[in-house]
């Protein structure tokens, strides 16, 4: 005897989360076919046992190795551009490829693709950012900010500060500390010390 | 690329500056939702509706009837409901006080209005790229400070 038997494999997939992630203390929504978010972190042993679970099935966890790889690069970006030794003096193509291990071509093709902008500028506006927050710390003339950013001069630094913000730094030093000065009146010339762990990660 | 539109307010008096603003956002390589208002109090009325989906860019003339730029530059950056959302001024002064001040008030973004339309587009691709990289880089908003 044979039975034709029709099934719709949304409800299926839905019916199997729900059955396999019974009982783990996770919360979720299925936001589509194939996808599932969760409304909170969850730990790696938890993650890894949802992934045994659903590996009977032959449901397999994605990770999408080209929104990693671009993570990956905006931290040696970033590594960089905090770095305070000679390393950082090298050029960045070579730097990324070394560490990542592509060819840069393909690095700054993806990069290009999904994030907006290029390497070469998102480099730009990272040392930019730092840039800003050590004017902002007040600890640094500009040549010394220059000097440890890499520019070959003063001049280069304040150039390009003022192409990529509009503001010569000196303005930018300026409105700081009027903000400040608005923000906490009487308070004149708090000093913040550089936290670049809290702003780039 | 994400797909999601970048959803974008604009207030301005003038009708032919609203429209050219919505044609160079059109043009640019980002999707955008654009909205846009005439005067400052219709802006903050339609922003303190509780069902309004908050923009995540606000461009604001300085010179409005009924209510500021100025002004609404202020309420907005003293509620705790719209501090987070980015202010471009978009102005016809050029004074480099005027720019100060409303930086020194918490805008991000001032925007000398431009006599050429490929200008005006360079310039609304270049304030939604880098709000977009302060947004997915986790960046210090404090800083965000960007003139034209």
């Amino acid at each position: 005897m044979n039975l034709y038997l029709k099934f719709e494999v949304n409800s299926l997939f839905q019916k199997v989360l729900e059955n396999e992630l019974k009982g783990l203390p996770v919360s979720y929504t299925v936001p589509g076919p194939g996808e599932l978010t969760f409304h909170e972190l969850v730990p790696d042993e938890v993650l890894e046992a949802i992934r045994a679970r659903l590996d009977q099935y032959g449901i397999e966890i994605l990770e999408n190795p080209k929104a990693v790889l671009i993570q990956k690069i905006k931290d040696a970006i970033i590594e960089l551009v905090y770095r305070e030794d000679s390393l950082a003096r090298c050029k960045v193509s070579v730097y990324l490829s070394e560490r990542l291990r592509f060819g840069y071509g393909y690095l700054s093709k993806l990069f290009s693709e999904s994030t907006f902008t290029s390497i070469e500028n998102y480099l730009i506006l990272q040392k930019t950012e730092r840039a800003k927050h050590l004017i902002a710390s007040q600890a640094l003339t500009f040549t010394e900010i220059a000097w440890k950013l890499n520019y070959s001069s003063v001049a280069h630094f304040s150039t390009q500060f003022k192409n990529t913000t509009g503001l010569t730094p000196t303005a930018f030093q300026r409105i700081i500390n009027k903000k400040r000065a608005v923000a906490a009146p009487g308070q004149n010339g708090v000093q913040l010390s550089e936290h670049p762990v809290d702003n780039a990660f | 690329m994400q797909n999601l539109p970048i959803s974008v307010l604009l207030a301005d008096d003038d009708e032919d500056d609203r429209i050219l603003f919505q044609e160079a956002l059109n043009e640019i390589k980002f999707k955008t939702e654009v909205r846009t208002v005439g005067d400052g109090r219709s802006l903050m009325e339609y922003l303190n509706r509780p069902e309004v989906k908050l923009p995540q860019v606000i461009f604001l003339d300085l010179n409005m009837p009924l209510k500021s730029g100025m002004e609404c530059l202020h309420e907005l950056k003293s509620s705790a409901r719209f501090g987070n959302i980015a202010v471009a001024i978009y102005s016809t002064s050029a004074s480099e006080e005027d720019i100060e001040e409303t930086f020194v008030r918490g805008a991000n973004v001032y925007i000398r209005k431009p006599d050429d339309f490929n200008e005006l587009k360079r310039i609304l691709e270049k304030v939604i790229t880098i709000n977009w990289q302060y947004h997915t880089s986790g960046l210090n908003r404090e800083n965000f400070l960007l003139s034209f």
